[in-house]
């Protein structure tokens, strides 16, 4: 670009994952051996790196890709802006690589649709007095057609129709070249920045001829508003009459938003389109620039059309010229995932009040993006995948909210880096480890107490992924892999006496008591804090402890008569999809039971875990291993096994919470080919922080113990009270 | 009764149409009050009225009947900011004892409503600016130009050799746009005489023109402003196409010669150094002009 270069490159990183792997247990004493083998090991993953810096580091930056150019089939670079032609020789000697220049728009739009794809939370739109400046979008499942206006030297009015059909349909000559040379004439400033800055402190009505100055005071009677700009710099056609610097940037900036607003909308009306992406240098994140942009295009559409910004609008030319160089790796089959570690946030609200991280963010900033091992897709059974929000609370919104689950990861910092330096008692660097993590995550969360935008939307589950991705980069794969074995062993010694007192029950008993098997198990969560204190001070908090914790009925949310009404009266339910929350007492004595049952209805089911580790759920690989020890016990179990009546599937996520717009796409399948018609979702983090407001297809049951009194509060309870919604679609 | 005066009083100029008969007998001639016939020979002796008022004589138009008088429509214009001084003037001249209704319209009409009331002690007939426009239009069109047609446009307009401004015939019009380019900028579709809404405006007009002049070029009148242009060269101040891709765009079909970036040469220091001001005029002028153009061609489209 003109002033920064923003550089993207695929890596390889070598991190830790933690395994578990079954013993070959015959003949062994197994008693007192552990359930499985757990180990941790390297693995390789793949990374997309965007970096941004100013022109004036180029060839430092020169210097970082030529140590770090580990291909040696590499023969191009490709690049893309006005930047290819300047620096092309200075990067071909530095480099050895031939330049390969890529067309700007096409670069654009590719990156545009990337991130449009792959980055929740890409786009928002600006709200001027709101508490909420930045209003995050939902991906939508099909993100075409849409109006992208590029806002460079010039303006570029694009419309795109399909990942390979764009037009360019337009354009204008007053855009940010207009604003920036007209600017430096009137005003003697010279830098772009500057400029801005002193926008956002004039006063535009001192240069700017209203309609109320053309009509006095009677403009009220012709139903104008007397603020309207009737002539852009209308008050200065005198010579004897000093403007401010800061009133003619004002002036100026307001006159061109407005214009590039108003000829967006008309081509966005001619093309008949309701979405507008605004891109490009002139924009930056600048609120005075994203504010008056979305006032014009409300003006002149009357509501109809939106403005839209992108957070990293900045990084669509570089990430485009990246995809056009690894086309034939075809990186639009790959689902990718933001790493909230390795990237910094959106800018601050206001360029002064944090003048620090705006220097960092306007000079150097990163992106990352992991490779994810398989695609995700939506759940087919979501009722409206447009309008789905996994989300239940939205706390860049609600700002008590925000506070008090800030200050709750604040408070339980101290203790998740020590239980990570205590997973890995063997690790001579953990505790230095453990103490960079908490560093890390604790500068994460004051930006977010700052910014709350930084990275989308704020929400308890982007919080905790935050954290996962935290503790992954500092090699604290699966903090509490130790202890999900132990539990899951312990658990899985009582499996059998939990089976033989259910059978012992008459039916109605029965379900009522696989049900509190299911919410007892569901207490054991070492992510709530007041849970984790039991269970540490209590080693023998047991699954009748748990029991005896639960709120009776009637539970907060209750529905189970009507559930035990369906189960009574209605067919068998030909296939049901469990989401799994922890291990131990959670999955094997509460989950496992009611599977059981549900397959001697002549259910199938689809029991689906976990790709990676989160706090101490249930991972696919440890599902597989537990399923073979119950299915050793159990022969209904056995049979659904080998009959494949029970499956085991994984969700494709790592987190603690779910997004039902991102699962893997062999659940998917196995989904629609099941004719599923039950969706079970269980645990706090699945059914109460995400998706209690989530509109299936088909019958739902959504269940969890409020595990934190401030949560429970809020909805109306006490500590351990019970939400048991059992839904069923509207006909 | 005489005078017959028309008003539209904007927000950079005030224009005034004044219709002088030529048809007066010497009975009428007799009957004239002094205060009309000082106002008549005062507006018709003179082209030019205090320090900023100036009569378009180019523009007058000879020999009208209107409404079966026959005589000269003189077009007046001034600043709006000497309205006061105009008010004062009236009121000197004795204006309210002409008992006449003095139509006008704009924003000013509304504006210095008040100030006729008690300055000249006169009552406004305020009338639509819009309404008044349509009715210009369709009525300058139909008495024509002194024998020519008023309407016109240019052929050729993007090839300096063969672009050549000819009459247009506006017998059949509708629906048309309407571009009024005053301080701002006011874009009405017609589909009849009655039959008209506004379809939208922008505030890029003459006085986006005229008052970046003043600041960039220290000019104090709109004709120096566009003088200043006729002799100015706005490829100094613009980025245009070939600038950036060194010749025509193609993927777009964009020519080398378009504008990419209104003002973009004015990034640098260098350059901003070595243009003159007619330089930066001229591209004010061609800034505010294409930009109408593009705003109105996509109304026309639209609409």
């Amino acid at each position: 670009g003109g002033s920064l270069t923003k550089l993207a490159y695929y890596s390889t990183v070598q991190h830790k994952v933690a395994r578990v792997r079954s013993f070959d247990c015959s003949g062994k004493d197994i008693e007192n051996e552990p359930l499985y083998e757990i180990s941790v090991q390297e693995e390789i993953t793949a990374r997309l790196h965007f970096i941004k810096f100013e022109n004036t580091y180029i060839e430092t930056c020169l210097d970082f890709i030529k140590d770090h150019l580990v291909n040696t089939e590499t023969k191009v670079i490709k690049a893309t802006g006005g930047g290819a032609y300047k620096f092309k020789d200075l990067i071909e000697k530095k480099l050895g690589l031939k330049v390969d220049k890529e067309d700007v728009m096409t670069c654009l739009i590719k990156g545009c649709n990337f991130v449009l794809r792959n980055i929740p939370h890409e786009v928002f739109a600006y709200q001027k007095d709101s508490d909420t400046e930045f209003r995050f979008q939902t991906n939508h499942p099909n993100i075409f057609p849409y109006l992208l206006v590029n806002i460079g030297s010039g303006v570029s009015i694009v419309k795109v129709e399909t990942e390979d059909k764009f037009e360019w349909i337009g354009g204008s000559s007053i855009g940010g070249g207009t604003f920036w040379g007209l600017g430096a004439l009137l005003t003697k400033t010279k830098k772009f920045d500057e400029l801005l800055q002193l926008a956002s402190k004039g006063q535009h009505t001192n240069v700017d001829m209203l309609v109320k100055d053309v009509y006095g005071g009677a403009y009220q009677t012709l139903g104008l508003s007397g603020n309207l700009i009737a002539s852009s710099f209308g008050k200065s056609t005198t010579a004897d009459k000093e403007f401010s610097k800061e009133d003619m940037a004002k002036s100026l900036l307001h006159m061109i938003s407005n214009d590039i607003g108003q000829l967006a909308c008309l081509y966005a009306k001619l093309h008949n389109l309701d979405k507008i992406y605004f891109g490009g240098f002139f924009i930056r994140g600048h609120p005075v620039t994203m504010r008056t942009i979305t006032y014009s295009i409300n003006f002149f559409s009357k509501g109809e059309v939106q403005a839209l910004f992108l957070r990293h609008e900045g990084y669509l030319g570089a990430i485009g010229a990246f995809l056009k160089g690894a086309e034939q790796d075809n990186p639009n089959q790959y689902s990718w995932g933001e790493n909230y570690a390795g990237s910094s946030g959106l800018m601050s609200t206001s360029p002064d009040v944090y003048p620090m991280q705006r220097t960092r963010s306007g000079t150097f900033d990163m992106l990352e993006m992991d490779r994810l091992e398989r695609p995700l897709v939506n759940l087919p059974l979501l009722k409206d995948p447009s309008t789905y929000i996994p989300d239940t609370v939205d706390l860049t919104d609600d700002a008590m909210a925000r506070k008090y689950w800030l200050t709750c990861f604040e408070e339980a910092l101290d203790g998740v880096a020590k239980r990570a330096a205590a997973s890995q008692p063997d690790s001579i660097d953990a505790l230095e480890r453990a103490e960079k993590f908490r560093q890390k995550y604790w500068n994460k969360l004051q930006t977010l107490r700052q910014q709350p935008f930084a990275y989308g939307t704020l929400t308890v589950r982007s919080l905790l992924d935050t954290r996962e991705h935290c503790l992954n980069e500092f090699n604290f794969p699966d903090p509490y892999s130790k202890v999900k074995q132990k539990e899951n062993g312990i658990a899985l010694k009582c499996f059998q006496s939990v089976i033989e007192s259910l059978d012992s029950l008459g039916w109605e008993e029965r379900q009522f008591a696989l049900v509190k098997g299911l919410l007892a198990g569901n207490v054991f969560d070492w992510g709530a804090k007041a849970v984790s204190d039991v269970l540490e001070s209590e080693p023998q908090f047991g699954f009748e402890e748990a029991k005896s914790k639960l709120q009776e009925r009637p539970w907060l949310e209750d529905s189970y008569s009507q559930w035990l009404e369906r189960l009574k009266e209605g067919p068998p339910h030909k296939c049901a999809l469990i989401f799994a929350d922890n291990s131990g007492i959670d999955i094997i004595l509460g989950v496992f039971p009611f599977v059981r049952e549900l397959l001697s209805r002549g259910t199938e089911v689809i029991l689906a875990c976990n790709s990676g580790p989160a706090l101490n759920d249930v991972t696919y690989s440890e599902s597989l291993i537990v399923t073979e020890r119950i299915a050793a016990m159990d022969p209904v179990i056995q049979s659904a096994l080998r009959e494949e009546k029970l499956l085991l599937v994984q969700t494709g996520s790592s987190s603690p919470c779910l997004d039902l717009s991102r699962l893997d796409k062999g659940l998917a399948v196995l989904v629609r080919e099941r004719k599923t018609d039950l969706v079970i979702i269980e645990g706090m983090g699945r059914a109460i922080h995400t998706n209690y407001y989530a509109a299936l297809k088909c019958e739902s049951l959504k269940l969890a113990v409020i595990k934190n009194s401030w949560l429970a509060d809020r909805l109306g309870g006490k500590i351990f009270s019970v939400i048991f919604k059992y839904e069923v679609p509207c006909k | 009764v005489f005078p017959w005066f028309g008003l539209d009083i904007g927000g950079t100029l005030v224009k005034l149409v004044y219709f002088e008969p030529k048809d007066i007998t010497a009975e009428e001639e007799e009957e004239e009050v002094e205060n009309l016939k000082s106002i008549r020979k005062y507006l018709t002796s003179n082209v030019a009225y205090g320090s900023t008022g100036i009569r378009d004589v180019h523009l007058e138009l000879k020999d009208l009947t209107l409404c079966g008088r026959k005589g000269n429509l003189h077009f007046i214009r001034f600043p709006t900011h000497d309205m006061p001084a105009f008010i004062q003037m009236g009121s000197e001249k004795h204006f309210s004892s002409l008992h006449t209704t003095l139509c006008a319209t704009g924003g000013g009409a509304y504006k210095f409503e008040q100030d006729f009331r008690t300055m000249g002690d006169l009552e406004l007939c305020k009338l639509d600016e819009l309404d008044c426009l349509i009715k210009g239009v369709l009525y300058i069109d139909s008495v024509g130009f002194n024998g020519h047609s008023e309407c016109y446009y240019f052929e050729n307009p993007t090839d300096a050799e063969r672009c050549q401004k000819l009459p247009f015939n506006l017998e059949n019009p509708y629906p048309l746009l309407l571009v009024n380019i005053g301080s701002g900028v006011s874009i009405l579709a017609v589909y009849s005489k009655e039959n008209y809404k506004r379809v939208t405006g922008t505030s890029l007009g003459g006085g986006t023109f005229f008052g970046l002049c003043c600041l960039l070029t220290g000019c104090s009148t709109f004709e120096e402003a566009l003088e200043m242009a006729s002799r100015g060269d706005s490829t100094k101040v613009d980025k245009l196409v070939r600038d950036i891709y060194g010749g025509d765009y193609e993927r777009f079909g964009l020519p080398g010669w378009a504008v990419a970036s209104s003002f973009g040469n004015m990034m640098s220091k260098e350059k901003r150094e070595s243009v003159s001001k007619e330089d930066l005029a001229k591209a004010t002028l061609i800034t505010i002009t294409n930009n109408i153009g593009s705003i109105a061609r996509m109304c026309a489209l639209n609409e």
